[in-house]
């Protein structure tokens, strides 16, 4: 049986021992070369604003959606799935593969209803930690089954895109997206990426409302997109967190990935409820990748499971049940769509209010990019400077890159915005 | 066109959680599962503790409540919270905030979090696990990036601790090593040191500079006291120094698919916890961005309302008690049917599992005549046991050793 000292004299020797290592206290720590790491850029901004104590602040950084009256929302469907969810349900472990109802129904969204690739069980697809979860479990995919891969990600992009395919050790380059003389889309460039791309590369795709842009091919472009990625057989790994949140119209929004399937492209999809079921700190979303046939996308599950079992081995419950009971109940998921229409709406109508405030203030600038762009941000043009002066001056809060989270914008704030982006701007 | 993913190959069923999947697909109706770490009522149905009903009605009743994104770190009062439950209240480290805590997905979470973190920062990328552990363990640090090797630990001869190999392997392990301590009731064998015994490993790991990472999946599981089963850990951090624990929630507030957890990283000075925190929020941001905020708003209320607190202490002693008690009649079974062998372990080890000491043959055997499903390595959760199905096992395990003995 195992060893335990129990005489006294032994007992008097420990101490001794115990006596010696006091001495530990003095040793230096494990961790005293360690740097403090750089806030992230996107996050960094709402912490400032929140230190911050003037009356006029504004937060227009981080991309969560806020009413008129500048409050978070919860949606009302999302209360009434809560209220059916509490003292209901148990809180055992999901599968590996999470939610088996949340994933059916989220297909759904993104192949659509009717879909042929889900009846015919082609595409193998686990819940993910919402949209960076998704990615991330993508990216450790790619490095894993693809080793010699490299990922073509735009310029400009969410910056954690960069973060994540860089944990996984996926090397990355870049393509030419956005074009800031237009402030639009620079689609020869970016075709010219496309071409000059080793044949089988990996491309990341937004599937609409490019963050940080708000600028998204036509849909013509799209399928040019779609057709050169056809004769370079490139695969398009979509990232679609605004599905519902661009045109208030979550199947228009999911033309791009349409388009692709159509043309039979086995694509990746990165899906989350964050922005358009307003479930951000649940962390609900999904991976799905298309596959030749069943049998494969079974394979290419259990390889999913694989990387999420050492990362966090099943994903969380709570989100999850939100979505299935508001998706698998008609009623529900009618106020649902309605919900994020009205958040669409609103989005759209403050875009339209703050080109029209700038222009009737005598901006000599064009503003036109504000209502062209489409979804929750805003690439306003403006420069690190100019953002760091309506930061210091006005207290306006915003990614240094010029990018307005149009979420953030009220009828409350939006004439403030206009008169700070022109002070700054006017002499541009 | 072909997909560039033609070619990968079906991964395994993972061995554990495979269990449950062969459980459910058999019609028996005597079927009992011991298979997955999940506590099951005398009923053999799972349990939501009373308390975490209540706290979870409070949030939804709650119109204040949004659903933002928590921090990267996670929630603030659930980290303190968490760092109090397992340091103690009054530790000197979190008085001298000398600990950075941040809320991860669960103990799984908090251990690959924590990997990553020494993988990027820690001067040893090799860490020491005990043989047996968890078979999730070693998938968790490769994938970190560290490399994994093993110290004794079980000893099938006694069923009990290998405490002189366990010595001799941590001696020899280089300076600086990262070791993996199971805080109490450890899982697979049930099988904890005794308190001179961890004494002794404290200072041996102390002594050679090695660094201690406790996963504390059972705390409160495994003597019904959460004080008593943070022992180990209190005493390594009393020493004044560092190491890393993950805590979970899954088990002892029955949170399991909230995944409720938190990584601690006890520091030898608060400058240096405060930097430390700054490089773990770079570790989780590309992972998941911020944790789930459900199960660590309901850890929180809990804790911090101490009404709350000790109905959950209550609760918790009564789970504890009865796995307890399940363990005692099991051996009384055992011994009344004189089944050959000494089956005293099954009331020495603690925790939720025993380590039957079963061999492969005896348990597919046990499964396939019996329909009782357990891992492979002969590990049963006691909290799957119920006095109606205790007999029932008893008829299983004395026939697979008369049998295949």
């Amino acid at each position: 049986m195992a060893m335990s000292i129990r005489n006294s004299a032994s007992r008097r020797a420990m101490n001794q021992i115990s006596n010696d290592f006091i001495g530990l206290r003095s040793m230096s720590s494990w961790w005293k070369s360690v740097e403090p790491a750089a806030k992230d850029p996107i996050l960094g901004v709402t912490e400032a604003f929140l230190a911050d104590h003037s009356p006029d602040k504004v937060n227009v950084g981080v991309g969560a959606y806020r009413d008129d009256n500048g409050k978070p929302v919860v949606l009302e469907c999302v209360r009434e799935a809560e209220r059916r969810i509490a003292g209901n349900a148990f809180m055992e472990y999901l599968p590996m593969g999470g939610s088996v109802k949340m994933v059916e129904e989220t297909l759904k969204l993104a192949y659509g209803d009717d879909s042929e690739f889900i009846k015919d069980k082609r595409v193998a697809a686990v819940q993910a930690l919402s949209g960076t979860g998704a990615c991330r479990l993508f990216a450790d995919f790619q490095k894993r089954f693809c080793p010699g891969s490299q990922i073509y990600i735009p310029v400009p992009t969410w910056s954690n895109h960069h973060n994540i395919w860089r944990d996984a050790q996926v090397p990355q380059k870049t393509y030419h997206y956005y074009h800031p003389e237009t402030k639009g889309l620079d689609f020869s460039a970016l075709m010219d990426d496309v071409k000059n791309a080793p044949e089988g590369s990996f491309f990341l795709l937004h599937a609409c409302a490019h963050n940080p842009t708000g600028v998204d091919p036509t849909e013509e472009q799209w399928r040019e997109i779609s057709q050169l990625f056809k004769k370079k057989r490139h695969f398009a790994f979509f990232d679609m967190a605004y599905q519902g949140f661009a045109s208030g119209d979550p199947a228009r929004d999911a033309k791009s990935i349409r388009i692709f399937l159509e043309d039979g492209h086995h694509i990746g999809i990165s899906q989350s409820y964050a922005k358009n079921m307003g479930l951000y700190g649940q962390r609900v979303g999904c991976l799905s990748v298309l596959c030749d046939n069943e049998k494969q996308a079974v394979a290419v599950k259990s390889q999913l499971q694989q990387l999420g079992r050492p990362m966090y081995s099943n994903p969380p419950l709570h989100g999850a049940q939100i979505v299935s009971t508001i998706l698998g109940d008609q009623e529900l998921k009618s106020l649902w769509l309605k919900e994020v229409k009205i958040m669409a709406d609103r989005i759209i109508s403050m875009r339209t209010t703050l080109r029209e405030s700038l222009e009737n203030l005598g901006s000599p600038l064009s503003w036109e990019h504000v209502t062209k762009q489409i979804g929750m941000f805003c690439y306003s043009g403006l420069t690190p400077e100019q953002v760091d002066r309506l930061t210091r001056e006005y207290h306006i809060y915003m990614t240094r890159n010029g990018r307005i989270s149009m979420a953030g914008v009220t009828t409350g704030n939006v004439g403030y915005l206009a008169n700070a982006i022109h002070e700054v701007t006017k002499s541009a | 066109m072909d997909s560039v993913f033609s070619s990968v190959a079906r991964a395994p069923e993972d061995p554990i959680l495979g269990v449950t999947a062969a459980y459910n697909n058999d019609p028996s109706p005597v079927k009992v599962n011991l298979g997955v770490g999940a506590y099951r009522t005398e009923e053999g149905k799972p349990l939501v503790l009373d308390v975490v009903r209540r706290a979870e009605q409070q949030l939804v009743n709650d119109p204040s409540r949004v659903k933002e994104y928590i921090p990267i770190v996670g929630i603030a009062d659930f980290n303190k919270l968490s760092a109090k439950l397992i340091l103690g209240a009054d530790s000197p480290a979190i008085q001298e905030n000398r600990v950075a805590t941040i809320q991860c997905l669960s103990g799984t979470g908090s251990l690959r979090v924590g990997a990553e973190f020494l993988k990027k920062h820690y001067n040893q990328s090799v860490i020491y696990i005990p043989k047996p552990t968890w078979g999730n363990h070693p998938k968790v640090f490769n994938l970190a990036g560290l490399s994994v090797e093993y110290y004794r630990y079980y000893d099938p001869a006694t069923r009990g601790l290998d405490f002189q190999g366990l010595l001799d392997d941590l001696r020899a392990a280089p300076s600086g090593a990262i070791v993996l301590l199971h805080a109490c009731a450890h899982n697979p064998t049930g099988v904890d040191p005794t308190p001179e015994q961890w004494e002794q490993i404290r200072q041996l790991i102390r002594s050679r500079s090695l660094l201690p990472f406790f996963d504390s999946a059972y705390q409160g599981f495994a003597s019904g006291s959460l004080d008593t089963d943070a022992q180990s850990v209190r005493t390594f951090v009393a020493d004044g120094g560092e190491c890393l624990i993950a805590q979970s929630y899954a088990k002892n507030m029955g949170l399991y698919g909230e995944r409720v957890g938190a990584l601690s990283i006890v520091c030898k000075s608060a400058d240096v916890a405060s930097k430390v925190e700054s490089q773990v929020k770079l570790v989780v941001r590309p992972m998941y961005s911020s944790p789930p905020i459900h199960g660590a708003s309901i850890v929180a209320t809990i804790l911090k309302s101490s009404d709350m607190y000790n109905d959950w202490t209550v609760e918790l002693k009564g789970m504890a008690d009865r796995i307890i008690s399940m363990r005692h009649q099991l051996f009384e079974t055992i011994k009344a049917k004189g089944t050959p062998g000494d089956w005293s372990h099954i009331i020495k080890q603690i925790g939720m599992f025993t380590f039957t000491g079963l061999n492969q043959e005896q348990v597919a055997f046990m499964t396939k005549d019996y329909h009782i499903y357990m891992t492979s390595d002969g590990r049963i959760s006691m909290a799957g046991l119920s006095s109606k199905t205790v007999p029932h096992l008893a008829d299983a395990i004395h026939a697979a050793v008369t049998r295949l003995g």
